[in-house]
Order: C-alpha cells, then structure tokens, then sequence
C-alpha cells in the first residue's frame, strides 16, 4: 500500500519533471528539472528493491553529470531560449505523430510480451554491490572493459581539442 | 506502531541536539579562534559567552531579508532551502552507537539503519552542490557567480579522491553498511585497536589522510574556502543573501562538517569502538574524564581569577561530575560508554577543523585544481589498488 503510493508519486514527479524539461525556457531551470527525474528514477529502482543501483543513479546522473550541465550552462552564461517561428508541419502533425508513437510502442509491447508477469515492490534481489559487481566483472566482462576504453578515448579528444596550441 | 513512535522520538532528539550543536559549534570554532591569537573570543552574553548563539540567532532572524530586484527570484530563494536540507539529511543513516533499550523496547541508536548508508552520504553530499551553485547563479553577481562556479568545480573535483578514499576501507569492511563496516572494526591487537588506520592487512591511514583532505574541500573550509574567499570574492556566493537565508547557508557549511567528521569517525577511527579494549579497563575513560573536569573548574572556581568564575565555575564543574556520576548506573554504561567514544573521535576532527582554519592560509585558484588532479588522485588511486591487492592477498 505504502508502495503503491509512493510509486505514483515519483511515477508523477518524474513524468512532471519531464515535461517540464522540454517546457522550460531556461537552460538552468531545464537541467534542474532533468535533476528532478533522475531523483525519482532513483526512487523507483529503490522501490524495486535496488538499493545499490539507486545510489548509484543519484551519485552519477543527479550528483555528477548534472552538476558539470549546471556548471557548463553557467561558465557559458547561457541565457533564455529565444521562440523562433515553428514550421506548420511540426504544429500540425506534432501530437498526432507522438501519439500514433506510443500507441504503436504499446501496441508491439503487448505483442512481444504478451505474458509477462506484472512487477511486484521490493522483488528484485540481484542488486546489491556485490552482485552488480560479479555480474560487470564475468558475465559483461567485455562490454565493462570496451565501455572504459570508450570513455577514456573521449577524454583524450577532449583533451585534445580544449589543450592550447603551442608555438 | 513501535516503529513509528521510536522513530519520531529518535527524530525529534537528533534533530534537536544536532540543531543545538550546530549553533555551538560556532561558539566552539570562535572561542578556539581567539584563544589560538591570544584573544578572549565572545564573553559577554552570558558567562564565557555561552549564549552568544542564541544571540546571533536571535540577531539573524529579526534583521530584514533583502530581496534584490535584479535575482531570479524562485532560485534565489530556493538555493539556501536546498543546501540546508541536503546538509541536514545524510545525519539520519549515520549510527552513533549501539542499540538501547527504554521499557522494553529495543531501538538501534540511528535514525535508520541502510545497508548501503555510506552511499546515501555521498549521494546526498553530492547533491549539495546545486545549494551553493544555484545561490550563485541566481544572485545574478559577478562575485557570487564566480563563488558558484568555484564551488561547482571544487565540489567536482574533490569528490573523486573523497570516494576512492572512502572505497579503500570499504573492501576490507567487505559492506556498504555503517553499522557493519564500525562492528568490522571491533577487538583489538595486544593494544592496538582494529580500526581501519590500523588494520592489519592494509593499514587505511593514506586513505584517512586524503578523506580528511577532500573533506575540507567539499566543507567549503579554510585552507580550501576559494567559494567564499572574502579578499577577491567579498564573500562568494552568498554576498547577496541576508537574514536567515544568509544563516541557512552558514548552518549548512557546520552540518556538512558534523556529517563529515562523523563519516571519517565510522570509517576510519572505528565508529564507537573504544581505544583499548574494556578488560585493560577503557570503561572507565570517560567519568574519568568528567571527573576530572569536573574537578578542575571547581578548582578554578575556588581559586577564582575573574570575579564571576566564583559562581560560573562550580556550576559547570558540578554538571561535569553529574555527567561521570551517570556512568556509575550499571545499565547505562553499555549506551554511554560507545556514545562517548563516537562522540569523542568525532569532537576531536572537528577541532581539528578548527585548529587548521585558525593556522593555514587560503591556497590560490590554480594550485587547489593541481593539488586535486595531479597529486591527491593520483596518490587515492594508488592506494586503492594497494590496498585491493593486500587484502586479495590476506583473503
């Protein structure tokens, strides 16, 4: 019961927040809202009985990520988004297209899964520390390691670009 | 129901006590001040100055909160809301003792008891950044902005090492859980205490170092206080905050050095684990201790220099001997005895917070970012790959 209700209000927090994203002028008061969701994602997983995995969405996504967006909108002194006019057709056709969208996502989800069981609160067992560390260091051994190696192929060409020429 | 009762009993104590504390450690930070310059320090409200808090608060409330018409207003207002309650709330998984038992009813002495706590602390140390960010953004300053961006890249940068120090002594607790990881620290060697600066594999005292280190930076403190830095930045983020926005501020920065101390405590000082174990008689430290408090200010008090230390005195030396004398209540000692140990470690590092602001100089913009990346990583990655190694090894 206690569940159920706190699922639907960060369900609704999160879905809020997400609109609010695209909704807000602001770049700050956008990635504040992106915030926002990722904190109650965090929620979710933990309703689910991922307690690890909660923490760690918080840390990286909420804690991490968002703070160096916040950070890079404000060295930037990004100001608000100025409303061009919008082309007819994404007027028109905008909320028709999304909904034929979701209807056609919920249409194959129900076809692909037609029998899967319906979720329950605190089910989910494999997420403790250990776990998820077993699983990245066996199983998704490779994909762990090739993800690394993406990462840090990134930072040399950030490093890269942003290091000053020298004479 | 139990459950409900005992928590809000234990949630209307914590947050009275850690509240009052907040306000003294001011008291504290300021008296140790001055006496580090040879000055006396507030001693006029009250004797010694002892209700110079509530002074201050009193002050703070009633001054006007200025809303500058150039800030974003639902930020502006917003931010100190937000670096107050990200401060307040890491308190609640962090365990200052062992359990205690009242009518018959057992309760663990923490607010709540998270198999991954030490994570809920950096998770929400992590958001408390957008507190001090924001307030410097939206204050709409070139000083505060430059206070904010500061604070955003110091935060950042320092979280690294903070973490890996924090691993190193997680994997050889071998848990995420507060009270496991202090209980993994218990018994001792000969003398010598299983705290994790002293364990036996891998001895945690580099990775103490670097937490205490990273801490001050993520405090916001001297020699690491460059968001606030008064001589460039008037006062950083915060110029255009008064009132109690501007003491929201202030109590967030002496929350996250309570939780701080606390965190250094659980995990590297061995929580509430005594010194020396209690059969060489460590039950005794702490009426030891207030008794002999307790002895000396009525010394003083009798052989009194300033004319009020005839009354002040005695009073305070009678409040020491009543704090032994309840040691002497066989049921009480096994709550008191590990209270006093958790509370005395972490007493001690927030002196040491103290002592260092009163002693170290600020460092400059460019040194604090090399220090960061080219030296304190470095060193926490190294040992954390040591440390991994030597307790594989044991293991």
């Amino acid at each position: 019961m206690m569940d159920l209700l706190f699922f639907a209000i960060f369900a609704t927090v999160a879905v809020l927040c997400a609109i609010n994203v695209v909704l807000q002028k602001h770049p700050i008061s956008s990635a504040l809202s992106l915030v926002g969701v990722m904190a109650s994602l965090a929620v979710l997983y933990l309703l689910l009985g991922g307690e690890f995995i909660a923490m760690a969405q918080i840390i990286v996504y909420a804690g991490a990520v968002m703070v160096l967006f916040i950070f890079v909108i404000m060295l930037l002194n990004a100001g608000i988004e100025v409303r061009r006019g919008r082309s007819w057709m994404a007027t028109i056709f905008g909320v028709p297209a999304l909904l034929g969208l979701l209807g056609v996502l919920g249409y194959l989800l129900v076809r692909w899964f037609p029998d899967a069981p319906a979720i329950k609160f605190g089910d989910f067992t494999g997420g403790t520390a250990k776990e998820v560390g077993y699983a990245l260091f066996t199983t998704y051994l490779l994909p762990f390691e090739v993800t690394s190696v993406l990462i840090l192929i990134a930072i040399l060409g950030a490093v890269v670009l942003a290091r000053k020429e020298l004479d | 129901m139990e459950f409900l009762i005992a928590t809000s009993i234990k949630l209307a104590l914590i947050a009275f006590v850690l509240l009052t504390a907040l306000a003294y450690i001011q008291w504290v930070e300021r008296k140790v001040i001055a006496h580090v310059q040879v000055r006396m320090g507030p001693s006029r409200v009250g004797p010694h100055g002892l209700l110079q808090p509530l002074a201050d608060v009193i002050k703070l409330i009633t001054k006007e909160g200025v809303l500058p018409p150039h800030v974003n207003r639902v930020f502006y207002l917003a931010a100190p809301i937000l670096a107050v309650f990200m401060a307040l709330i890491s308190i609640s998984v962090i365990p200052f003792g062992t359990s205690i038992t009242v009518l018959g009813h057992k309760t663990m002495m923490e607010l709540a008891d998270v198999n991954v706590g030490i994570l809920v602390i950096l998770a929400v140390s992590s958001m408390g950044v957008y507190g001090i960010a924001l307030a410097g953004w939206s204050s709409n300053n070139k000083y505060s902005l430059l206070g904010g961006l500061r604070s955003s890249a110091q935060m950042i940068s320092y979280e690294l090492p903070m973490s890996l120090a924090i691993a190193a002594p997680l994997l050889s607790a071998g848990s995420l859980s507060l009270r496991t990881i202090v209980r993994s620290q218990g018994g001792s060697w000969h003398m010598i205490p299983h705290w994790a600066i002293f364990a036996f594999p891998a001895p945690q005292i580099f990775s103490f170092i670097i937490f205490m280190i990273a801490a001050f930076a993520e405090t916001n403190r001297i020699p690491f206080d460059l968001p606030e830095a008064e001589n460039e930045l008037v006062a950083g983020f915060h110029v255009e905050y008064s009132s109690m926005s501007f003491a929201a501020f202030f109590m967030a920065e002496y929350a996250n050095m309570v939780t701080v101390c606390c965190v250094a405590t659980l995990l590297f000082l061995g929580g509430w684990q005594p010194l020396f174990p209690a059969s060489h008689g460590s039950n005794f430290v702490a009426p030891l201790i207030f008794a002999l408090s307790g002895a000396i200010c009525i010394y003083h008090g009798i052989n009194y220099v300033r004319p009020f230390d005839r009354i002040t005195l005695p009073i305070f030396g009678v409040i020491f001997l009543g704090c032994a004398g309840l040691f002497a209540f066989p049921p009480l000692v096994p709550v008191l005895t590990p209270l006093f140990w958790f509370l005395a470690k972490m007493s001690f590092l927030l002196f040491v917070f103290i002592w260092i602001r009163a002693t170290l100089p600020r460092f400059r913009y460019d040194q604090l970012m090399s220090f960061a990346w080219k030296f304190l990583f470095p060193v926490a990655l190294v040992n954390l790959l040591v440390t991994g190694f030597l307790v594989a090894w044991v293991s």
